[in-house]
């Protein structure tokens, strides 16, 4: 299953990624080498493995509902490229 | 009807926990802007989350309670996207195995006879809520955190309802049960329960039926928005079917958003290729596994849903369905305050009609809640069963319960105070009765010459008679002695 070109810009701009048309060629061949690597999977018969939905065979971790501390506001917003005095602020989103 | 209306509704809802879905801070409404983050809910490198137990407990009783078959298995998913609402860039949800699928939910049946039926739930999931947006001007939005990371149910039903009443209904259905159940205070001006609907019509053309375009509607504000933009819209795809033919096939689900002051649906633009939110299993959170003995721990908390106390009113007190929904769809309070007051006094339409009557028009009146309402169900049922033993007449009572309200004083001494007591000596209430016959000679005369109708007379004449006992007589003897001695006269 190779990668087109087309693809690799619909996921870039899915990730909000603008790529320049050679970066674009650039990229396919690199994502298209990655993918074939791990198409190696393929291979393997799986016919009588049970699907698994997590890495790690252990379940039910929870925390008790217990109210902890908030970060201050001004360290929340510390990392911030652009805010105000409440808030972050990312270019207007119209909706 | 030219066309069939088919709605569906997907309702988000805010889960009453004192902390967010994955992280300990907290979930309060209205705090200023991003006070109440933390490292997970702002998405910072490094961080991991770790459910909430009181979230998947309450889901779980929210999906039992619906009816709803619980997974034995569930997990959690990213669903991808880029906004500022989400810093991570996915939001945490559930996508292939949701802990729960199915149920329905009735629908009461209405005022105006609509509603009575059921509709059916497609599934039941669990998911964080993401942050609020406030687009301000200076050419940026600014992004508010508070929100992000409260734990949220998602209900989506089936395409089962035919009207807007009807999907009114069952959204104040879905509310009422979820308050009863205590899993969320449901305040849409708070956005803690959010509702956006699908509709389309199925129109028969030439001995088909064609389907127009599937739209989805947003902002839906209130309940009453709800109602008003669904209808707006089921009109909006007749008249556009009429005059370009374009049918489901033709043409994509539309998003729309809902504007109440103009009362229209407009067009919204679409966020690019939305529908790619490449969904896969998030390896932060491992799965929940719930077993029948998890299930059943759960069901046992339930309690009496509304549709179950409806049925308890009919068939326990003998109520009219009406009756029992107009005391069951105010909310747990009111039908607990008639439960204690049909218990207290065994009388249960007598209940009834007072705390409709006159508990809940003043509670309207006076824009109460009914736990700010000075008299209470003891209290109520003191002054029923005091009428029930003839120790007042109703009107009376009436007056009583008025004074009750306004001052506040003990019964008791109200009714001394007003020298509030019923006459029901029959010596005294005769002597009344030839009193009023005796002043008023014409209403006999009326009676015996058929120029008035007896009843008007002698409601008339029952008013006089009240009168010379100052409002105190037993009124079913009054009338007795009354229809007695007018027998007599016109013999």
């Amino acid at each position: 299953m190779a990668l087109s070109i087309d693809e690799v810009a619909k996921v870039a701009l899915l990730a909000r990624l603008r790529l320049t048309p050679e970066e674009l060629q650039t990229f396919t061949g690199q994502l298209n080498s990655i993918v074939e690597f791990v198409e190696q999977l393929q291979q393997l018969d799986t016919t009588n493995v049970e699907p698994l939905a997590h890495g790690i065979d252990i379940h039910n971790v929870f925390r008790d509902d217990v109210l902890g501390p908030s970060l201050p506001r001004e360290k929340a917003l510390a990392n911030a490229p652009k805010r105000n005095s409440e808030g972050f602020l990312v270019p207007a989103v119209l909706d | 009807m030219e066309y069939t209306i088919i709605i569906g509704l997907e309702v988000h809802v805010q889960l009453l926990t004192e902390s967010k879905m994955f992280s300990s801070c907290g979930t309060e409404f209205g705090l200023p802007p991003n006070t109440q983050t933390d490292p997970v809910s702002l998405g910072l490198p490094g961080t991991l989350p770790v459910m909430n137990r009181k979230a998947f407990e309450l889901a779980l009783k929210t999906a039992v309670a619906l009816g709803a078959e619980i997974a034995p298995f569930t997990k959690w998913d990213r669903k991808n996207y880029y906004y500022p609402d989400l810093p991570k860039n996915y939001q945490i949800s559930q996508y292939d195995l949701p802990f729960s699928r199915g149920g329905s939910l009735a629908i009461p049946v209405q005022k105006d006879g609509s509603g009575g039926g059921s509709c059916r739930l497609t599934r039941v999931h669990l998911e964080e809520d993401t942050g609020k947006m406030l687009h301000g001007a200076g050419g940026f939005s600014e992004v508010d955190l508070n929100r992000a990371g409260i734990p949220l149910l998602e209900i989506v039903s089936e395409p089962d309802l035919r009207s807007a009443q009807d999907a009114k209904a069952c959204l104040e259905e879905l509310r009422l049960t979820l308050r009863y159940l205590g899993v969320s205070d449901c305040e849409m001006q708070e956005g803690s329960l959010r509702c956006d609907a699908n509709i389309n019509l199925h129109i028969p053309a030439d001995g088909k039926t064609v389907a127009t375009p599937i739209v989805e509607i947003k902002n839906l504000n209130s309940f009453r928005a709800v109602e008003r933009a669904l209808e707006y819209e089921a009109k909006r795809q007749y008249t556009k079917w009429k005059a370009d033919g374009l049918t489901i096939k033709d043409a994509p689900k539309e998003t729309r958003g809902w504007s109440d002051p103009e009362g229209i649906t407009k067009p919204q633009r679409q966020k690019e290729t939305a529908a790619d939110y490449r969904y896969f299993p998030e390896p932060d959170l491992v799965p929940v596994v719930v077993d029948q003995a998890w299930i059943d721990r759960v069901r046992a908390s339930v309690g009496e849903l509304p549709a179950q106390r409806r049925e308890r009113f009919e068939t326990e007190y003998g109520l009219s369905a009406y009756d029992a929904n107009v005391l069951v769809e105010q909310g747990q309070d009111v039908a607990d305050y008639f439960d204690a007051v049909a218990k207290a006094t065994g009388e249960f339409k007598l209940a009834s009609n007072w705390i409709q009557q006159d508990v809940l028009r003043t509670v309207k009146e006076k824009k109460l809640k009914l736990a700010e309402f000075p008299v209470g169900p003891d209290t109520l049922a003191d002054l029923i069963n005091r009428v029930k033993r003839k120790e007042l007449n109703t009107n009376q009572g009436r007056e009583v319960l008025a004074k009750l309200i306004e001052t506040g004083e003990p019964l008791d001494a109200i009714i001394k105070s007003g020298g509030y007591g019923m006459v029901a000596d029959t010596s005294v209430i005769a002597q009344a009765v030839e009193a009023a016959l005796a002043a008023n000679p014409k209403a006999i005369e009326d009676l015996k010459g058929g120029k008035k109708k007896p009843d008007a007379v002698k409601g008339f004449l029952r008013g006089q008679v009240m009168k010379q006992t100052g409002g105190k007589a037993d009124p079913a003897l009054v009338g007795e002695l009354l229809d007695a001695k007018l027998a007599e006269l016109l013999a």
